[in-house]
C-alpha cells in the first residue's frame, strides 16, 4: 500500500512539474476556474467530480456483464464439437472488430429503429461497453482455461466429477488466478473507454468536462483535471487488482514450490 | 456378481493416434485380486492400455469389459466404470488450489453425495493408510513428491474402487522417495486390491505382481509369472529389455 502511495505521489509531482513549466510559457493559464480556494472553482470542481459515479458504476456493471458473457462464449471455444467452436470464433472475431465508438452510437441510435429498444444513456453505455469487452474477456478466459494442465481434468474425471463440476471446482478456480492480471487490465481499459459514452450524452467524467469548457472556455485546465481524475481511479483499481493477486497468488506459489 | 469373475477383460483392443497404430490387438484378462505389472520401452503403448481402461483414451476396435460392464463410450458406461476404477498418474495431478483434505473429499462429496463429515472421516482414514494424516491441512505444493503421490493414492482410495490403475507412479519421483510410494502399493496389494501397474520398478514387480506383461510396439509380446518372466524370458525383445533395465 505504501508503495502505491509513493507511485501516486510521483505521478502528481511529475504532473505538477509539467504544469509549472507550462506556467512559465506564454500560455495564460487560469487555474482559478478549478481552484478549490474560490467559490466558483469549488462549484466547478464538484461538477466535474460528480461524473465519477457514472463512469465507475457504468464500467463496473459492464465489466461484470462482460465477464459472465465472456465466460459463456469461452466455454464453447474449448469444446471438441466443431459447430460450438465456430460459434465462439464468429462471435469473438465479429465483436472485437467493431470499434467502440460506432458501437455506442449504433446501440443508442440504431437499436430503437431495428428492435424498438430505446436504452437510456447509461444502459446504452453499459450494453455497448459490455458487448465490446465480452469478446476480449472470452479470449482471456479461453487462454486461462487452456493453461490449466490436462491432467487436472483427467484427475477430476477419475474421482467422478462431471464436466460442470470439473469446471466449477477444478479448472475455473485455477484459471481465474492466472488471468487476474489480464482482467485487471480490461477493467482499467474499460474505465478509459467509458469516456466515449460521453458522445451520446451520459453525464460521466468526460461529458462533464466538455460541458464545463463550453461555459468556462478553459480547455487545458479542465482537461488536466479530467486526466487526473482518470489517473486516480485507475491507480486505485491497479492497486486493488495487485492486492487480489497477492491474496490468491500466495496459494498458487505454494504449488510451484515443489 | 460372483467373486471369481474377471475384473478386467481386454479383447482384441486396437487404438490409433491419427495414423499411428499405438495398440495392436491387445488381449488381457485380469481376475479379481490379481496384480498385473506392465513394462516395456517408452512408446510401447503401456500407458495407453491403462488409460483406455478408464476411458481417458478411447479405443477404436475390440472390447473392454470392466467388472462386468462393457465400455461403450456412452456417458453411463464411462461413469459406471470410472466409479469402480481408481487411477494414479505419473504427475500426481493433485489439485494445487485445494488442501490435501479437500483433494480427498471433493469426489466423495460431489460425485457420491457423502456428507462433508463422512467424507472427512473417510479421507482421514485413507490418509492414515498412506501414513500422512498430519499433512491433511497443507496444500499439495508444500509436500514432497513422494508425499504428493501418496495423497494421490489416498484420493483414489477415497472413491473405494474395486480396481486400481497406476500409470508410472514413481517415474517422476526422486530416488529416495520411490520406496515410500512402493511400500504403500505393496500394502495395498497385500490387502487383495486388484491392480494394474505400469512401472519399471522390478523389485516391486517381484514382490507384488502375479503376472508380468511385456509390451513393445503396441503389442503384448510376453506374459508370465514373475519367476518365469525374470529368470527365463521367452522372447529376445523381452530379454534385451530386462538386461537394459537391470544392468545398473
Amino acid at each position: 500500500m505504501r508503495q502505491s502511495i509513493t507511485i501516486g505521489i510521483k505521478w502528481l509531482l511529475g504532473l505538477a512539474a509539467i504544469l509549472a513549466v507550462s506556467g512559465c510559457s506564454d500560455a495564460n493559464l487560469k487555474w482559478y476556474v478549478v481552484s478549490p480556494f474560490t467559490e466558483s472553482g469549488r462549484v466547478n470542481l464538484k461538477f466535474l467530480i460528480e461524473g465519477t459515479w457514472n463512469t465507475l458504476f457504468m464500467s463496473f456493471l459492464a465489466l461484470l456483464i462482460s465477464i459472465v458473457v465472456g465466460l459463456l462464449i469461452a466455454i464453447p471455444g474449448i469444446a471438441r464439437n466443431k459447430p460450438l467452436r465456430a460459434t465462439n470464433y464468429v462471435y469473438v472475431e465479429l465483436v472485437r472488430s467493431i470499434p467502440l465508438l460506432p458501437l455506442i452510437l449504433w446501440v443508442y441510435y440504431g437499436l430503437p429503429e431495428i428492435a424498438g429498444i430505446q436504452l437510456d444513456y447509461f444502459w446504452a453505455g453499459v450494453f455497448a461497453l459490455a458487448l465490446s469487452d465480452s469478446a476480449f474477456e472470452a479470449e482471456i478466459f479461453r487462454a486461462g482455461i487452456q493453461s490449466v494442465p490436462k491432467g487436472q481434468t483427467e484427475a477430476a474425471s477419475t474421482v467422478g466429477l462431471n464436466y460442470f463440476q470439473n469446471m466449477r471446482y477444478i479448472v475455473l478456480p485455477q484459471a481465474i488466478r492466472r488471468i487476474l492480471p489480464a482482467l485487471g487490465n480490461q477493467f482499467a481499459y474499460m474505465v478509459k473507454m467509458s469516456a466515449l459514452v460521453s458522445v451520446i450524452g451520459l453525464q460521466e467524467l468526460t461529458r462533464r468536462a466538455n460541458e464545463l469548457i463550453v461555459t468556462e472556455y478553459r480547455a487545458l485546465e479542465i482537461y488536466t483535471i479530467l486526466i487526473v481524475e482518470y489517473l486516480v481511479i485507475i491507480l486505485i483499481i491497479g492497486q486493488g487488482v495487485r492486492w487480489l493477486e497477492r491474496k490468491m497468488g500466495s496459494e498458487e506459489s505454494d504449488s510451484r514450490s515443489s | 456378481m460372483s467373486e471369481n469373475e474377471n475384473a478386467i477383460v481386454l479383447n482384441g483392443v486396437h487404438k490409433w493416434f491419427g495414423d499411428f497404430h499405438v495398440l495392436r490387438d491387445i488381449n488381457l484378462t485380469v481376475s479379481q485380486g490379481e496384480r498385473v505389472v506392465i513394462c516395456g520401452p517408452s512408446g510401447s503403448g503401456k500407458s495407453t492400455v491403462v488409460r483406455c481402461i478408464n476411458s481417458l483414451e478411447k479405443h477404436q476396435k475390440g472390447e473392454i469389459i470392466v467388472d462386468g460392464t462393457k465400455l461403450t463410450h456412452t456417458r453411463k458406461s464411462v461413469a459406471q466404470i470410472r466409479s469402480e476404477v481408481g487411477m494414479v498418474f505419473q504427475q500426481f495431478n493433485l489439485f494445487p488450489h485445494l488442501t490435501v483434505l479437500e483433494n480427498l473429499t471433493l469426489g466423495p462429496i460431489k460425485a457420491r453425495g457423502l456428507s462433508p463429515a463422512d467424507a472427512n472421516e473417510r479421507a482421514m482414514r485413507y490418509l492414515e493408510r498412506v501414513h500422512i494424516p498430519e499433512q491433511a491441512q497443507k496444500k499439495p505444493g508444500q509436500l514432497s513428491g513422494g508425499q504428493q503421490q501418496r495423497v494421490a493414492i489416498a484420493r483414489s482410495l477415497c472413491m473405494e474402487p474395486k480396481i486400481m490403475l497406476f500409470d508410472e507412479p514413481t517415474s517422476a519421483l526422486d530416488p529416495e522417495m520411490i520406496s515410500e510410494v512402493l511400500d504403500v502399493m505393496v500394502e495395498l496389494a497385500e490387502e487383495g486390491m486388484t491392480m494394474i501397474v505400469v512401472t519399471h520398478e522390478m523389485g516391486f514387480a517381484r514382490k507384488a505382481a502375479n503376472t508380468m506383461v511385456f509390451m513393445d510396439n503396441g503389442e503384448i509380446v510376453e506374459t508370465g509369472t514373475p519367476d518365469v518372466f525374470f529368470d527365463a524370458p521367452k522372447t529376445d525383445r523381452c530379454r534385451r529389455f530386462l538386461q537394459q533395465i537391470l544392468q545398473h
